[in-house]
Order: C-alpha cells, then structure tokens, then sequence
C-alpha cells in the first residue's frame, strides 16, 4: 500500500511536468492509468471494510458460536512447550525390556527328567536357588501404513554364559483385504492358546506338563503364517503356516527347511456382559531329523515324524465386563501327539517307534482384589507304554502318569511390575519333588498391549 | 489334501456376511452416541465398552475383534486411553480401513485442545498419558470439533449418504451449541466451588464449569490410593474442604464412601459417559444430569 502511495504521488508532482512538454496523447494515458489506480484502491478499501464488519460482529458475541468457542483458545496454552519439540528419536520403535528371575528351593535336586517322554532343552524346571529367567528386549512399530514389525531378544544366562535368542523376528501385513493377514519371519506358532503369549505373560512360572513336554514350553519358527478372519458377528479365525521345522518339536530343517505345518482355527465370544470365550483347535504335523532329547550329555535321538492335535477353551469373567476389582479366568487344553519313526536311545541300536501321548492341564486365575491374583493348576501327562523293547530307555514309563499341582499368589502394585510366589507338587517323577518360587516380572519402557 | 477338505468344508459351514449398513466402531460410548447422532440410520454403531467399564483396562476380546473386521470406521478418543487393547485389536482385525492413518481412523483427541501434559514422562507418577488427559468427554464443548471430524470423515467414506450426515451434522451443531450456553447458564452457581475426584478424569468438567479441584483420591493416576493416602487426604479437608467427592460410575466406590463417611462430604456419582445411569442415554441427557447432580451440592 505504502509503495502504491508512493507511485500516485510521483505521478501527481509528475503532472505539470507533463503538461509543460505539451504532448496531449501523454496527459490521456496518464489520466487513465490513475483513474485504474483509483479503482483499485476503491477494491481493497471495500474488502478491508467488510472484513471489519465481520471481526466486529464476531466480537460482540451475539452467535453462540462465539459463546461456546472462545474459551477453547485459551486451554492449550497451559501445556509445557517442550512436548512439542521434534526429537530426531520421534521415528524410532517402541521399546520395551522385561526383566524376569527369582529364587526357588527344591525338595530334591536330582533331576529325573520326565520318565516315558522325549523332552527338549527347555521341558525342565529353572535351576534351584537365584536365577535369572529370560531377559527381555522387544522392539516393534508399523514399518509403513503396508506392514508392522516386531523384534525379541531373550537373553538368558545357560551353563554359565550368556546366551542371546533371537525370540521373534516377523513383519505382519496390515493392508491386505477381504479379512486376511500374512506374518513372515520367526514367531511364535499361532497353534494352542498359550504357545502365542511371551512368557512373561504367563500366569505361573513354569508352563504346563503338555507345553513344556510337546511344546519345550512354546513352538517357535520360521515360515510364513496366514489368517483369515470371518466377517462374522462371533469372532471365527483360521490360520495355516508352513515352516521351517527346526524348533523343537521339529528338528534339522526336514524337507529341504520346510518342514512343518500348522492349521488352526479358533473362535469365541461374550456371553452377557460379564463373561467371555474362546475355544480353538490346532494341528501340527512336523519332521524330526536326529532330534536329541532327555539328557544333555547322553541324549537319545529320534528320527521320524510328530503330529500334534490341540483343543483348548479359554473362559473369563469380570463383573459388569470391568475386569480391574475382580475377574476370574478358566483356561484348559487337551493334547494329543504321536510320533513316529525311529529312536535311538544313547549308545544303542534304533527302535522302531510309534506311540500316541495325550496330555492335559486346566488352571484358575481369580483376581480377588485390585493387584492381587491367586491361581491353581493341575497338569499331566497319559501314555501308553511303546512296548518292552523300551524297558529301561527313556521311553519307558514304568507305570507312572506324570502330574503337576501349582498354587500361586502374586502381587502387581502397577501393570509394569509383578511379584510372584509359587508352589508346585512335582510328580512328573516318581519320586515326588516340592518346588517353591519367588519370582519377579518388571517391564520398562513401552509395554505393548496383551492378548486376550 | 487335508488342508482342501478342511477348507471346503469351511466354506460350506460358514455363514455369508451381511453387509447392511456403514458399520462405526466406537471405542467408547460417548463417541458410539455422536456417530448415531450425525448417522442416524445410516450408519451401525458398535461400542466397544460400557460406562461401568474402565476403557484404560478392556481386554482384546475375540467380540471386539470381529466387531472391528467389519467396521467401515473406527472412532476413538486416542491419546493413550485404549494403549492397552486398541493397537492389537487394529493388528486383528485383518483389517486396512481403521488401521492409523487411514480415513478410517477417527481420533478425537487429535482436534480437542488437551489438558494435563506431564511435563515429564515417568511411570513413578502411576500411569501418565503423554499427550494429555484423555478423559475429553466430560467437556460438552469438545464434541464441537469431535462431531466435524466425524462427520467429514462419514461424508468423505460414505459419498451416497454424505447430503444426510451434512445436514445431521449442521443440526446437531446448532442443537448442542444452544444446549451447551444453556447448561453454563444454570451451571453459573457452581463457579469455583471445590472439590474431590477420584481418579482425574474430570479435567475437562472442572476447567469447564470452573469447579475447583482440593483433592484427588488417587494419588497416582491409574493406582488405587493406600490408607495412609486416603488419611493423609482427610486430614487436608479438615482443613480445605469440599463440598462434593466426584466418581464415576465405573470406579471403585469403596475409597469415596471411606473419605465419605469421616469427612462428611456427599459423594456425588456422575453419569461420565452415556449410559452411566438411567437419565443418560444420550450426549443431551449425559450433561442434563451432570448439571443436575452437580446443582443438588451448589454452595
């Protein structure tokens, strides 16, 4: 505006200037030009006029816009600014590590194994005295608006030194249609209620007789999962996954690394508002190459294959649906398992082998009062005996049913933090063992949410 | 050859989906109230919780995972309320439409000015939310912006019903805005007059009708307060006090019945959200009573 002033007022002293050299056509063009000038200004003086108006009515509040907005402007300047900041970490996963150990005291330290079964590295109880469990590292966050990825380390100290397992390492697809998802990578196999929870999640120390037995306490590996979810108004889920077939049940990658698959299907719903289910059934069929079980230094070794049936129901209660004063959860699973092929007991000749083992636990989880839980659990195993050419090897059961009883109270004084005490009445032996825990679950940093 | 059987039998035995209208998602009841106000009977509205429940501590569900697989549109309050079960129900849900980011996804706090930032982040201060109070509900006037975004989303997603969800909206607008003045109005009494909360999610009901809060039960937020806290808190009214203890319908009352029965200060039960008691069944209703309750305790 300044400058347009300028210009007029240059042009007026300009006039006479003009008029004196005496050229008509000269004085015509100019006369225009201002007349365009004044237009112009005419324009901008309106549209400063009306936007006058318009503050004005605005300001005198008579809309209810006015009334009902306004005070909305005054609220965010009560924040601290430095939330707003940019962080050059803005970008990065979220983060979170678990820190799980304890202490436990054993009736006996003998360690018998559990007599008539192939067990992996990890079917026994934790070492007696202070240890510490799996420490936990998680990373995860959407890779774009296609993909999520998530990343676990679980750090564990074993025969003196450290070891790192890589726990998970899957992406999963977040944008595919008509209700299916793909996960690719390392994960925890979708078969079983339980084999899909990390392990800090779990509600005793120790897994259940089946999953520590068939499972070496969680099927984890590498292969490609897909679900695909009903559009149904009852929750109705069906995966398949073909994988690599190297843990354990599985073992040696059979079948060039694709060794092993699954099929599950599961489903569940709200009965009123306080109750809810979910009921699944899972398969897997996987190949054991040379697979060692039983005793680190004399291991036997199977050859052949494992199928692996589970059914499993899952029952919760919370009054009114709140689960924070009191809930109560009801979680059961039957297994069934054969295995078939060739096994060969430590520094002897292989046995033809093909027997059926079935194995069940059920548990109670009751939320008496804020942050306080109390649970029971029986667990145990049934087989057959394979027949006397197994007298005195592993496989031989000598007539007992392994079982486990556990009683457990545990205290969370946040979501983050949890302490535990536990029993077990262990007599997956024949002879009986008393086992007591202590344990400690902490979780720092980022805590992604639990599944149901 | 077992996985084809298995599957066509599948096939066979499952019932054909019945798409029949938009389906709205809604993380809360208050947001489940305003979809049905500017859908009407265009849209389904599914709700995901309840006013006697905590929306902190709701478990991912296998209902509320197949609710989520048919949502056209998933409304929330955001800001960390639902942490604790919305991310892995998107995760699911197998499904791309209410995944963050998309149109789908309806995070109210994200145009709602917010309260409370923490000036640091720490979880010895109990369960703290970054980006603010998420508990936007109890101030009428956040549903102003909440119910522009929802309905331009609706517009935007529903092109054949956009004219409808326009004029919804532009009614309800115009409807609340009267409402909102109306409730200021008998609300003037309240003006400064001090209170207890029980868990501080009355934020926004406070800074809106200028209540002033002396105490809040739980000392942590999301951590239920111990007996030396609640002592502690009693003697502070002996010497400030209230004339009201709030909490809602959802929390525990056991607390606000102790402090209660020694300081002599009427516990007042707000309805919170839609369907916390019999009086409010709708946004119109649910600030009606606050008002009301709010009114039987006016110095």
């Amino acid at each position: 505006m300044n400058f347009k002033m300028v210009v007029l007022t240059a042009v007026m002293l300009a006039e006479p200037v003009v008029c004196l050299a005496g050229e008509a056509s000269e004085i015509e063009r100019i006369k225009q030009e201002l007349e365009t000038l004044r237009q112009s200004y005419q324009q901008h003086i309106e549209a400063l006029e009306t936007r006058i108006e318009m503050l004005e009515n605005q300001q005198a509040g008579e809309s209810p816009a006015a009334l009902v907005e306004a005070p909305l402007v005054e609220a965010p300047a009560a924040e601290p600014a430095m939330v707003a900041q940019d962080r050059p970490n803005a970008f990065n996963p979220q983060i979170g590590v678990v820190l799980v150990g304890g202490v436990s005291s054993y009736s006996s330290d003998r360690d018998q194994g559990i007599p008539g079964y192939m067990t992996g590295d990890e079917a026994g109880p934790p070492s007696e005295g202070f240890s510490l469990g799996e420490s936990e590292l998680n990373m995860q966050a959407s890779i774009d608006d296609k993909f999520y990825g998530n990343f676990t380390l679980a750090v564990a100290d074993e025969d003196g030194g450290t070891e790192v397992e890589l726990e998970e390492a899957w992406f999963q697809t977040l944008a595919l249609p008509y209700g299916l998802a793909v996960r690719g990578g390392r994960f925890f196999s979708g078969i079983g209620y339980r084999n899909q929870f990390h392990r800090h999640a779990d509600d005793f120390v120790d897994r259940s007789l089946p999953y520590r037995v068939f499972l070496d306490t969680q099927y984890i590996d590498d292969g490609v999962q897909l679900t695909w979810l009903a559009p149904t108004d009852q929750f109705l889920e069906f995966g398949a996954e073909w994988l690599r077939g190297e843990g354990f049940p599985a073992s040696g990658a059979g079948d060039n690394g694709k060794g092993a698959w699954t099929l599950f299907a599961r489903t569940g719903n709200d009965v009123g508002v306080s109750h809810s289910w979910q009921a699944g059934l899972s398969w897997l069929s996987a190949d054991a190459n040379d697979r060692s079980s039983g005793d680190e230094n004399e291991s036997d070794h199977f050859t052949g294959d494992i199928d692996i049936a589970i059914a499993d129901l899952v029952w919760k209660w919370a009054p009114g649906g709140n689960p924070n004063q009191r809930n109560f959860k009801l979680e059961t699973a039957w297994f069934w398992q054969n295995q078939d092929g060739v096994f060969t007991p430590y520094d002897e000749d292989g046995l033809s082998y093909d027997e059926d083992q079935t194995g069940w636990y059920v548990n109670g989880i009751y939320q008496f009062r804020p942050q306080w839980h109390i649970g029971l659990r029986a667990s145990g195993l049934d087989a057959d005996s394979p027949g006397s050419a197994f007298d005195g090897t592993s496989l031989d059961t000598d007539g007992h049913d392994p079982r486990i009883y556990s009683a457990m109270v545990d205290w969370s004084p946040s979501e983050y933090s949890r302490l535990r005490l536990q029993y077990d009445l262990d007599e997956s032996a024949p002879k009986t063992v008393d086992r007591l825990y202590l344990q400690y679950i902490m979780s720092l940093g980022a805590h992604g949410a639990h599944r149901y | 050859m077992l996985k084809h059987r298995l599957f066509l039998l599948l096939m066979l035995v499952l019932p054909l989906p019945v798409q029949a209208a938009f389906t709205v998602f809604a993380c809360e009841p208050e947001w489940a109230a305003l979809a049905t106000e500017i859908g009407q009977s265009h849209v389904k509205v599914i709700t995901a919780t309840t006013a006697q429940q905590d929306p902190h501590a709701i478990q991912a569900r296998p209902s509320l995972i197949a609710g989520l697989r048919k949502a056209d549109l998933l409304i929330c309050t955001g800001a960390g309320l639902e942490t604790g079960w919305l991310p892995l129900l998107q995760r699911r849900a197998n499904n791309p439409a209410v995944q963050n980011g998309q149109p789908g996804y309806v995070e109210v706090a994200s145009v709602v000015p917010m309260l409370d930032r923490p000036a640091s982040l720490d979880r010895v201060h109990g369960d703290v939310h970054a980006q603010g109070n998420p508990h936007i509900q109890t101030d009428p006037r956040n549903f102003i912006p909440a119910a522009r975004l929802l309905s331009e989303r609706l517009q935007q997603l529903d092109a054949e019903n956009a004219e409808a969800y326009r004029n919804n909206h532009a009614a309800f607008d115009e409807r609340w805005r009267k409402a909102i003045v109306d409730w200021q109005q008998r609300a003037a009494p309240l003006q400064g007059m001090p209170v207890v909360v029980q868990h501080r999610s009355w934020v926004y009901l406070l800074h809106w009708l200028g209540l002033e809060r002396v105490a809040t039960l739980e000392k942590k937020p999301g951590l239920p307060p111990s007996s030396a806290d609640l002592s502690a808190l009693l003697a502070q009214l002996q010497q400030q006090p209230a004339r009201a203890i709030l909490r809602a319908a959802y929390q525990n009352e056991q607390a606000a019945r102790w402090l209660s029965e020694r300081s002599d200060i009427p516990v007042v039960e707000l309805p919170y959200t839609v369907g916390g008691n019999a009086e409010s069944g709708n946004l119109f209703g649910l600030f009606d009573d606050t008002i009301t309750r709010l009114l039987t305790v006016q110095p």
